[in-house]
């Protein structure tokens, strides 16, 4: 069969939330203006470095809380697959918690420097939790740390991966 | 997390974001974005399935090198079940459930998904709250307000 178009999440949430008498949450707009970094080197040539939101810590680590955290992990990429823990309150982490990888795909990542695809990868992925509902802590705070720790490790590119 | 792509791109960082909810990537503003059209919650692809994952990662790659108009979203060729029927239900009020036998996949999907907003750590297993160190060098917090005022 066809698929369907994708479900707007935008109009979902205003129109679930306003039923349950919440406020509707203001989604970031910033159509058509965009900030652009060019490719300046082969991907061969390339480090690369990698943020997820989906909640995901190692054992061992100081797990999310669900109140606009705004605090973030490294988990260093060669960790094994087994010890990556998810908590998140706003999506169903059954996938994630079978198997880490569909959020934080570490065996395929590392699996792009093995064949070469990629030179390297940062030695740790950074990862939070979505659904921070201040964009200006994820603007004020979130991403200029973000940035910091991306431009320590020397990265060439990012890979994001929302959930 | 668009944001935080924004930020990367303007420090002079190139991005590729993955993206499972097209509208929130299109609204966010998103210089390269690459669309799973799948159920939230597996944005790198289906669990245990590391073909798909791989594939996810290189049509990121691709992402890279073949974007030039800032804004793109590339949609990938992935379907998540051959109905698409859990479109109608995801974040629509719950079908009723009768709460003996296990929640199908609808039920699972429908209504406000959203556990109770904690301020304290949520682990996944009491295990991990026994064996997390406080001092954890490799957690970051970040303080709100010093940092936004300074």
């Amino acid at each position: 069969m066809a698929p369907r178009p994708p479900v707007d999440y935008i109009e979902r949430t205003k129109s679930l939330y306003s039923s349950l008498g919440h406020r509707p949450y203001a989604w970031v707009s910033n159509t058509g203006d965009y900030p652009w970094q060019p490719i300046r080197k082969a991907l061969g040539a390339s480090k690369l470095g990698v943020v997820a939101s989906g909640g995901i810590y190692r054992h061992g680590q100081v797990a999310f809380h669900h109140k606009d955290d705004v605090s973030y992990r490294r988990i260093p990429v060669n960790t094994p697959i087994a010890e990556l823990r998810t908590t998140h309150f706003a999506y169903d982490l059954s996938a994630a918690r079978k198997d880490p990888n569909a959020v934080l795909p570490l065996d395929a990542l590392n699996n792009l420097v093995a064949s070469a695809r990629i030179r390297a990868l940062a030695s740790n992925a950074l990862t939070f939790m979505g659904g921070i509902y201040s964009s200006r802590k994820v603007r004020d705070v979130l991403a200029p740390a973000i940035v910091a720790e991306m431009q320590k490790e020397a990265v060439d590119l990012a890979l994001l991966i929302p959930v | 997390m668009g944001l935080i792509a924004r930020a990367l791109e303007a420090a002079g960082i190139a991005t590729v974001c993955l993206s499972s909810a097209r509208s929130i990537t299109e609204s966010v503003g998103v210089p390269r974005a690459v669309y799973l059209d799948y159920p939230l919650g597996q944005t790198a692809g289906r669990a245990h399935d590391f073909a798909e994952q791989a594939s996810v990662l290189e049509s990121a790659c691709r992402g890279f090198e073949d974007i030039r108009q800032p804004g793109s979203i590339v949609d990938l060729k992935l379907q998540w079940s051959a109905d698409d029927d859990w479109k109608d239900v995801v974040m629509r009020p719950s079908p009723p459930h009768d709460g003996k036998t296990l929640p199908t996949e609808h039920q699972r999907l429908a209504g406000d998904q959203r556990t109770a907003r904690h301020a304290t750590p949520q682990y996944q297993h009491p295990a991990d709250a026994d064996a997390a160190d406080p001092e954890c060098t490799s957690c970051v917090f970040l303080a709100p307000d010093e940092q936004a005022s300074s």
